[in-house]
């Protein structure tokens, strides 16, 4: 006869086995950011082609140029955009393009330099679309201080491309002595987001318009390189690591931390800031904004002592007005994050296995 | 939110919970069964079931239109969505649905035109603007969302958009709830019925349930103060020897339920003479499919549709799990041939099915959780 | 089985047969209103959305005696706890 605990410890091994990609061929949940992401990235590319760098797999990679010690250490990210529509309230895809690269240096805790961007293009893309796109890159670009400095064009047949995709990678200098990342988390610190979630995700869900709803949303795109500064100048040495909620939301990252550190998440429903409107597309579609992408939002994990001043600081920057502590790292249960919802019950927040999808029950 | 944040206090809830535990006979255990997919959502999204008794158990019920769906059906969609000028639309609850031979998700990777809808109005448009291909809706759902699909064929019809067909999956609540009722070893106390098919229907269709199989039966809505209410007004029933249909949820139930939405339905579908339930098997009279007269929008008349009969695995024991007679780790295939990734049975396809909540949360008990949220709660 | 959302009509649609805008939380749509009674429905009134349909007007009396009742049980409970406290002490 065998015991509930024995099914359990069953469930336990099987999950602690490295993913298989199961599927024949890519789905759209592959690129979600969620499980079937991860389960593609960890069987067929960290497979091919581990390193010390990339083992890591953070949101940039942190290089030895062998150039000894006392010597900044460079990061290196990259990062693609494919949205669609590519004009959207509150940003394109080329702001998007490049935030994004400098959000990765940013939280990674490098000072963002130099970008590079590659495009490809489908033939019969306006041209005066590829100005407003080169333009908003360029102001992007002066607004977090980089420079765009290599590049590439590519163009392919109609009908073989979604209008735009572009391609940044970016290199920034880790120039502050403190250690980031998530092996740096401790139990009992805190988590703060920077301001109200899922912004992005929701304003491009209602752009492209197949929906048919309408609401005054605006995309939350934007550098984080001074934010992030300012949180760490306020409170030097108790920032244990950051990472902005792009793909998979909030609720992604957090299982990231609470894996990564081996520590539990228990995040609080009721302190995370959701904009009405966020939070009514959501109820209608029957999705959770804790799933919904950001573009310029981060989490970060603060020591303990140190929470109060970084919430000052982030709310005193013109960027994390809304900013907030959402919740606390523990010892158990282990890997997992915990939700106290609003409602005074306990939840368990997981990843999800591709994109949140709109549903009737 | 106006009708919703209301029924969703905290202080409220702790109230009524002390309520419930007080109404629970003691020694006694109550086994009560949500009916409704909706209602399990409900239950997880906001921890509901801290607020309850361990005595006071809740039984997730086969009302999730996409878990019930049998396999074969998804792969005839499927073979449908791969025939030339096909645009096949769904609700998004439907795309990772897995079939006999994969999902709609996979069936767009290789090719198929498959899209997301929000509305059955919202697929008719894609009609209209396609005039060059043939747009098949792919309707699922209980009486909620058969109206919604009826008024959709007749706007059809009447405007003549002769390249929209719908490929027909709407089931019907009664007889599911009566095949459980039958099941000799059935172990329920009562049920929480469907609020929002009752919108529809009306409360006057659960009388039986009291009446001849003597369990209790209150109309519950979907917040989950409205679940507590109506866990304790069933309990209440026990305390007072009643044994009734009740409604809680009347704000928006009207207990005749609504006349044009049933009109709609029978105008435009009539009841199949029976459809396979995946995890219950066939049952008599509880699906519909399109009348004759609209024909021309069956996509069953329209397409050579395979009919496509995948059995539930054997060793699958959804059924079971479904009645709550056996817990989802009791399943032999449990963990091992069935795990979310690779779901065998319909409790184990949509997240808010019994296995897969159990295969992902059961592992810690609600004790343990609660302890450790407030040993935080102390610290912090 | 079936999401339904309470949300309020703005504006009937008149260039659209059985249209309304129906605003949830400052979202707003075009749902139909094709399903409800004959005397129909107009701006300022509640009703529940289910795939683009208005299922149900929302009964803004029910919801206020629910929401009493509510009140009440909540209430009831609090006196009891406080004459338990009370017999405690004596």
């Amino acid at each position: 006869m065998t015991t509930e605990q024995q099914v359990l410890d069953r469930i336990e091994r099987a999950r602690k086995r490295a993913p298989k990609v199961r599927e024949e061929r890519v789905t759209l949940a592959h690129g979600a950011g969620g499980k079937a992401s991860q389960t593609l990235i960890d069987d067929v590319f960290v497979t091919a082609f581990r390193n010390p760098a990339l083992d890591a797999l953070g949101d940039g990679a942190v290089l030895d140029l062998g150039l000894g010690t006392g010597v900044p250490r460079l990061v290196m990210t990259t990062d693609s955009y494919v949205v669609s529509p590519v004009f959207f309230p509150g940003g394109d895809i080329g702001d998007l393009a490049v935030n994004g690269t400098v959000n990765d240096l940013a939280v990674s805790g490098a000072r963002p330099m130099h970008l590079s961007a590659a495009f490809i293009l489908e033939e019969g893309f306006p041209i005066g679309d590829l100005r407003r796109i080169a333009a908003s890159m360029a102001a992007a670009a002066a607004r977090a201080g980089v420079a765009i400095v290599t590049g590439d064009t590519k163009v392919v047949q109609r009908g073989k491309g979604d209008g735009c995709y572009i391609t940044t990678a970016g290199v920034g200098l880790l120039d502050r002595p403190e250690a980031l990342g998530v092996a740096e988390v401790r139990p009992g610190d805190a988590v703060l987001v920077s301001g109200p979630i899922g912004d992005h995700g929701v304003t491009v869900m209602l752009a492209r318009g197949d929906l048919d709803l309408a609401a005054d949303l605006e995309s939350d795109t934007a550098p984080l390189h001074s934010i992030v500064a300012a949180l760490r100048d306020a409170v030097p040495g108790a920032v244990r690591m950051m990472r902005d909620a792009t793909r998979g939301g909030v609720a992604t990252v957090l299982n990231e931390i609470a894996r990564g550190a081996g520590a539990a998440v228990i995040l609080d429903e009721a302190a995370v800031p959701v904009r009405p409107a966020v939070s009514g597309a959501c109820e209608l579609l029957g999705i959770d904004p804790l799933y919904v992408a950001c573009e310029g939002r981060f989490v970060a994990v603060v020591a303990e002592d140190g929470a109060a001043e970084a919430l000052a600081a982030l709310r005193a920057h013109p960027q994390g007005a809304d900013a907030a502590v959402v919740g606390r790292v523990a010892d158990d249960p282990p890997g997992l994050v915990l939700l106290k919802t609003a409602f005074g019950g306990t939840r368990i927040v997981d990843v999800l296995v591709g994109d949140p999808l709109p549903r009737i029950c | 939110m106006r009708f919703v944040d209301e029924y969703r206090d905290a202080d409220k809830a702790r109230a009524l919970s002390g309520q419930i535990a007080a109404l629970c006979e003691p020694g006694r255990h109550y086994k009560f069964m949500e009916v409704c997919g909706g209602h399990t959502h409900t239950i997880y999204k906001h921890g509901l079931e801290d607020h309850l008794p361990e005595t006071v158990e809740l039984v997730h019920g086969p009302g999730c239109p996409v878990c019930v769906i049998p396999m074969g059906r998804v792969d005839d969609a499927i073979a449908i969505a791969r025939e030339p000028d096909v645009i096949l639309t769904s609700f998004g609850d439907m795309l990772r649905v897995p079939g006999g031979t994969g999902s709609f998700l996979e069936a767009k990777a290789e090719g198929a035109d498959i899209r997301m809808v929000y509305s059955p109005l919202d697929a008719l448009k894609i009609a209209r603007e396609n005039p060059g291909r043939r747009v098949v809706f792919m309707a699922i759902g209980f009486e909620t969302t058969a109206p919604s699909t009826a008024v959709t064929v007749l706007r059809a019809a009447s405007e003549g958009v002769s390249n929209f067909s719908v490929f027909c999956n709407h089931v019907t609540i009664i007889p599911a709830i009566k095949a459980i009722l039958d099941s000799p070893d059935l172990r329920l106390d009562g049920f929480l019925g469907p609020g929002h098919v009752s919108t529809v229907i009306g409360c006057r269709p659960y009388e039986f349930i009291p009446s001849e199989y003597g369990k209790p039966l209150v109309c519950a809505g979907f917040e989950p103060l409205d679940l507590l209410q109506s866990v304790h007004m069933l309990l209440r029933q026990f305390a007072e020897g009643r044994c009734e249909v009740e409604n809680q949820y009347t704000r928006v139930v009207p207990w005749d339920g609504n006349a044009r939405a049933l009109e709609a339905i029978a105008r435009t579908m009539e009841l199949r003479p029976h459809f396979e339930w995946r995890g219950l098997g066939f049952i008599s009279h509880s699906a519909l499919a399109l009348r004759e007269e609209f024909a021309a929008h069956d996509a069953e008349k329209v397409f050579d549709v395979p009919g496509v009969r995948v059995a539930d695995p054997k060793a699958c024991q959804c059924g079971e799990v479904l009645k709550g007679v056996i817990k989802p780790w009791e399943c032999k295939v449990f963990g091992t041939a069935c795990t979310p990734e690779t779901p065998i049975g319909t409790c184990m396809v949509s997240s808010e099915g019994a296995c897969a909540a159990y295969y992902n949360y059961g592992r810690f008990s609600r004790a343990a959780l609660a302890e450790s949220t407030m040993r935080e709660g102390t610290r912090a | 089985m079936c999401l339904g959302i309470p949300g309020e009509i703005v504006e009937m649609l008149p260039d659209r047969a059985d249209l309304a805008l129906v605003e949830v939380a400052g979202v707003r749509r075009p749902i139909s209103v094709g399903l409800l009674g004959p005397d129909g429905v107009g701006p300022g009134d509640w009703v529940l959305v289910h795939v683009g349909f208005a299922m149900s007007k929302i009964d803004e009396a029910e919801a206020a005696a629910t929401l009493q009742l509510l009140e009440g049980l909540g209430q009831a409970y609090a006196d009891e706890l406080d004459a338990l406290a009370a017999s405690d002490i004596t």
